[in-house]
């Protein structure tokens, strides 16, 4: 009953967690295999590609063309064509200008004479009623599945966008499908749709003379050729599936391709170079903040309280300043024309012209990173070493011991906790720094969180940005684990 | 208990109103800085004295714009009403269907002699979303007192590459954009080919190798205020950046630096909007953006930031700055003294290159 109170008492935390950071997380992960878009939007180009084997010899059918038309016809119209357009485009360059290109000239494929044609046989065709209760003969009498097929598409597209699917004009593409389709069934079976649509039909059917076949290949290819390229339609095809291992294979380095999944070419592998970079980067930081950051913590635990205080003071300063400012504050000092390199030059040590290049590479990273995380060492430290009794020490020497070894074998071993705890806490904020490698890392201290960023805010690869990041998730969590299995988190004391 | 309710309901009484009164708040943004200042003073302090009840709320977050507003279409939660946004990120936004198609003839102010908006932006309607504001360029410019040099000046685009005339530090963008182009000019190809050979692997290839050349002299930088803060400092002696921050520093900071206008790239900036605002605000975005983008308006922009106003009709009115008391004609890049050597950036290649090219820029970068 007890445990029941108390664990109502957390559910409103706890659903708020879960709804503001775990939900929404999950979210964005999920987006490193989610690809949904390419088969929504071209259903039926993607249904012919999957029976089809792309080889060498294969050559684009009319038949795909003319399930391209009316993809692109109904994406076009709620402008969705160039969404797919720019999400092949990051896996090949020019498909992005080819879609959008494409859906400028679309209306120029001879559909707008099918409208008018059908309109002008029956007026009543111009209405989104008249088409709803034909769809929904259509349906009763299972005739015409692609004429469904495409109405129901279309008007599923537009309510996802929240347009009032009763105030639409039924677009041009809709009568393409639905004469091709009639016209390819004959009257015969058509009776059954029931009256007054299978007579609207008839019309059609008694005028198929106005209806000039559209040659959609020709039509295409005169848009643009590389409609013709096999390799476009390979990259389709490839990247079709409602999930894909796409996004992961490119954040190591590999690629999909027809024969499977192979290497990048040398010139483009750039991921894992930079993970590599990262975490050899981080746990030096991490090294640097330990053997500069202990004797800290180790002279803040053993000084009278009053001056402690004053060193605590001095440790927590960093934290009252702002980031940014911190980081321009090395630029300042490391540049070639700053501080430190002024000073140099002016006593002699070094010559004008050979000042040392201090930032803007890994090194300025790492000086800038180690003064930004060494509280986050030092405060675990000193929490720790704060409750390390100095008679234990004093012990050790009465007893013989010569001061390293009294350090070695008593002092260190319970200071360990603290060890664990700092490294952990810096080596986990290191892995994931952003704006310091950002503005001081130039080309070799940039960090993989880095390309992360650029991926959601500029490229808006959001896929390729998420893999990236459950990539590091998961490599932190291996690490936390195995941290766990040899040390034990239950020994880290965060104060 | 009673004086109590009558009191809350008196203050939804008031909310009601307040809320349901014609003021109008409409979320603006900008890039912040001297540039939203620029616009402040030219388009929206104007209109709200015209409007008073229209108040503007001012968001910086321009940067990340386009990640924002995708954020904000997936969450179903629009709160920008209008965004300033570069051409490359609105051909983004177009694409992703996040921006509004806009008619400019419809929505637009004609010019004073009746020129429909169309032909008075001409070619700067690079996207179907796009409402050009200025026109600003990326080009390069070098201290002028360097002892090294001997007293040569750069004359051409090339000295970039040259290290041996123009030795010392370079500060060029972290992105392959530009300076791919750059490259490829500087390695004999001719400007009209440029962007053909950019697209095969090898004229990447030989961009990247050019780049080569300079790469350990350089420092890359990601956000503008850096080679600024850099060529001030002597850090870098030569370098890219926005014309209108070395026009800050060159005549706000007076350093002894100097704009090499050979080969500048046009690039522009404009607004949009975003796509599914309610009617009663995109009407009172549209009413503003009528007025924000007229002749007078643009050229009054160019009084306080040195970026040329995106309307041709609007070139003849650009007058001083309003604090310097410098002609501003001159500063423009789209001064015919200025623009002799202009290379127009390819927003449909980059488009589509974008990503590729960056891979490889990059990889290159970090080797």
């Amino acid at each position: 009953m007890q445990k029941l109170r108390a664990f109502l008492l957390v559910v409103p935390l706890l659903l708020f967690v879960l709804l503001s950071f775990v939900g929404p997380i999950i979210d964005m992960l999920f987006r490193s295999v989610e690809n949904y878009l390419v088969s929504d939007t071209l259903p039926r180009t993607v249904a012919i590609l999957d029976d089809e084997d792309v080889n060498e010899d294969w050559q684009p059918s009319e038949d795909l063309f003319s399930a391209l038309y009316v993809d692109l016809a109904i994406a076009v119209d709620v402008k969705a064509h160039t969404r797919v357009g720019s999400r092949l485009n990051y896996e090949r360059s020019g498909i992005a200008s080819l879609f959008r290109s494409t859906g400028r000239k679309l209306s120029g494929i001879g559909s707008r004479d099918y409208a008018k044609t059908v309109k002008s046989l029956n007026p009543s065709w111009e209405g989104i009623e008249h088409w709803q209760q034909f769809v929904a003969a259509l349906e009763n009498a299972n005739a015409l599945p692609n004429t469904t097929a495409a109405f129901r598409q279309w008007q599923r597209d537009h309510a996802a966008r929240r347009t009032d699917v009763n105030s639409l004009e039924p677009q041009d593409v809709l009568f393409v499908v639905l004469v091709e389709e009639a016209l390819s069934v004959g009257e015969g079976r058509l009776a059954a749709i029931g009256s007054p649509h299978s007579d609207n039909l008839a019309e059609i059917l008694a005028n198929a003379a106005a209806f000039e076949p559209i040659e959609y290949k020709e039509a295409f290819l005169g848009f643009d050729k590389k409609w013709a390229d096999r390799e476009l339609w390979v990259t389709v095809s490839l990247y079709s599936s409602r999930l894909t291992s796409g996004y992961f294979l490119n954040s190591i380095d590999l690629k999909k391709s027809e024969d499977g999944i192979e290497a990048r070419p040398e010139r483009e592998r750039l991921y894992t170079k930079i993970f590599m970079r990262t975490f050899a980067m981080s746990i030096f930081i991490t090294l640097c903040c330990l053997v500069i950051g202990y004797p800290v913590a180790y002279l803040m635990a053993n000084l009278p309280t009053k001056h402690a205080n004053i060193l605590l003071i001095l440790v927590l300063l960093p934290f009252w300043t702002s980031l940014l400012v911190r980081t321009a504050a090395w630029k300042v000092l490391l540049q070639e024309q700053g501080v430190i390199n002024d000073i140099l030059v002016s006593i002699g040590l070094i010559g004008d012209l050979n000042r040392l290049a201090m930032i803007n590479n890994q090194l300025g990273t790492i000086i800038a990173m180690t003064h930004i995380l060494l509280p986050f060492m030092i405060l675990p430290l000193f929490s720790v070493m704060r409750t390390i009794p100095p008679s234990f020490v004093i012990a050790a020497r009465s007893l013989g011991a010569t001061p390293v070894t009294a350090f070695r074998r008593v002092y260190f071993p319970q200071s360990l906790a603290g060890v664990g705890a700092g490294m952990v806490l810096v080596f986990i904020l290191a892995i994931g720094y952003y704006i310091t490698p950002e503005l001081v890392g130039g080309t070799n201290g940039t960090f993989i969180s880095n390309r992360i960023a650029y991926h959601i805010s500029s490229s808006l690869n959001w896929g390729l940005g998420a893999a990236l990041a459950t990539i590091l998730l998961a490599v932190v969590i291996m690490l936390y684990w195995t941290y766990d299995r040899l040390v034990g988190i239950d020994n880290v004391k965060l104060g | 208990m009673r004086r109590l309710s009558k009191l809350v309901a008196t203050a939804f009484i008031g909310l009601f109103f307040a809320s349901s009164a014609s003021a109008i708040d409409l979320t603006v943004v900008s890039w912040g800085g001297a540039y939203s200042a620029s616009q402040i003073k030219a388009y929206h302090e104007p209109w709200m004295e015209m409007n008073p009840d229209v108040t503007f709320i001012y968001d910086e977050s321009a940067p990340e714009g386009v990640a924002k507003l995708r954020a904000m279409s997936e969450a179903g939660n629009l709160t920008w009403d209008l965004v300033d946004a570069i051409a490359a990120d609105v051909i983004r936004l177009c694409d992703e269907g996040l921006a509004e198609v806009v008619d400019v003839d419809e929505i637009l102010a004609p010019a004073p002699d009746g020129t429909p908006a169309s032909e008075d932006f001409g070619d700067l309607l690079v996207s179907d979303c796009l409402i050009p504001q200025i026109v600003y360029s990326t080009v390069v410019a070098y201290r002028n007192d360097v002892n090294e040099w001997e007293g040569r000046l750069p004359e051409d685009i090339c000295a970039l590459f040259d290290l041996e005339n123009f030795p010392g530090k370079r500060g060029l963008e972290k992105r392959p954009i530009n300076n791919m182009e750059w490259a490829l000019l500087c390695a004999g190809v001719p400007k009209d080919e440029v962007y053909e050979v950019l697209a095969t692997d090898e004229g990447q290839q030989m961009a990247l190798e050019k780049l080569g050349t300079i790469k350990d002299e350089t420092i890359w930088w990601s956000s503008a205020a850096e080679p600024r803060q850099q060529m001030a400092d002597g850090e870098i002696k030569i370098g890219s950046s926005y014309n209108g921050r070395w026009f800050d520093l060159i005549n706000v900071d007076g350093a002894p630096v100097e704009i090499l206008w050979d080969a500048q790239v046009f690039d522009i900036d404009g607004w949009i909007i975003p796509t599914g605002l309610p009617a009663e605000r995109r009407e009172a975005v549209i009413e503003f953006l009528h007025f924000a983008t007229d002749t007078q308006r643009l050229a009054d922009q160019a009084k306080f930031i040195s970026y040329g106003p995106a309307r041709m009709s609007s070139a003849p009115l650009v007058g001083m700055h309003a604090e310097l008391g410098i002609e501003m004609g001159p500063h423009l890049p789209t001064d015919p003294n200025n623009s002799k050597n202009v290379f127009v950036y390819n927003f449909d290649f980059w488009a589509d290159y974008r990503d590729d090219i960056d891979v490889k820029f990059q990889a290159w970068l970090a080797n």
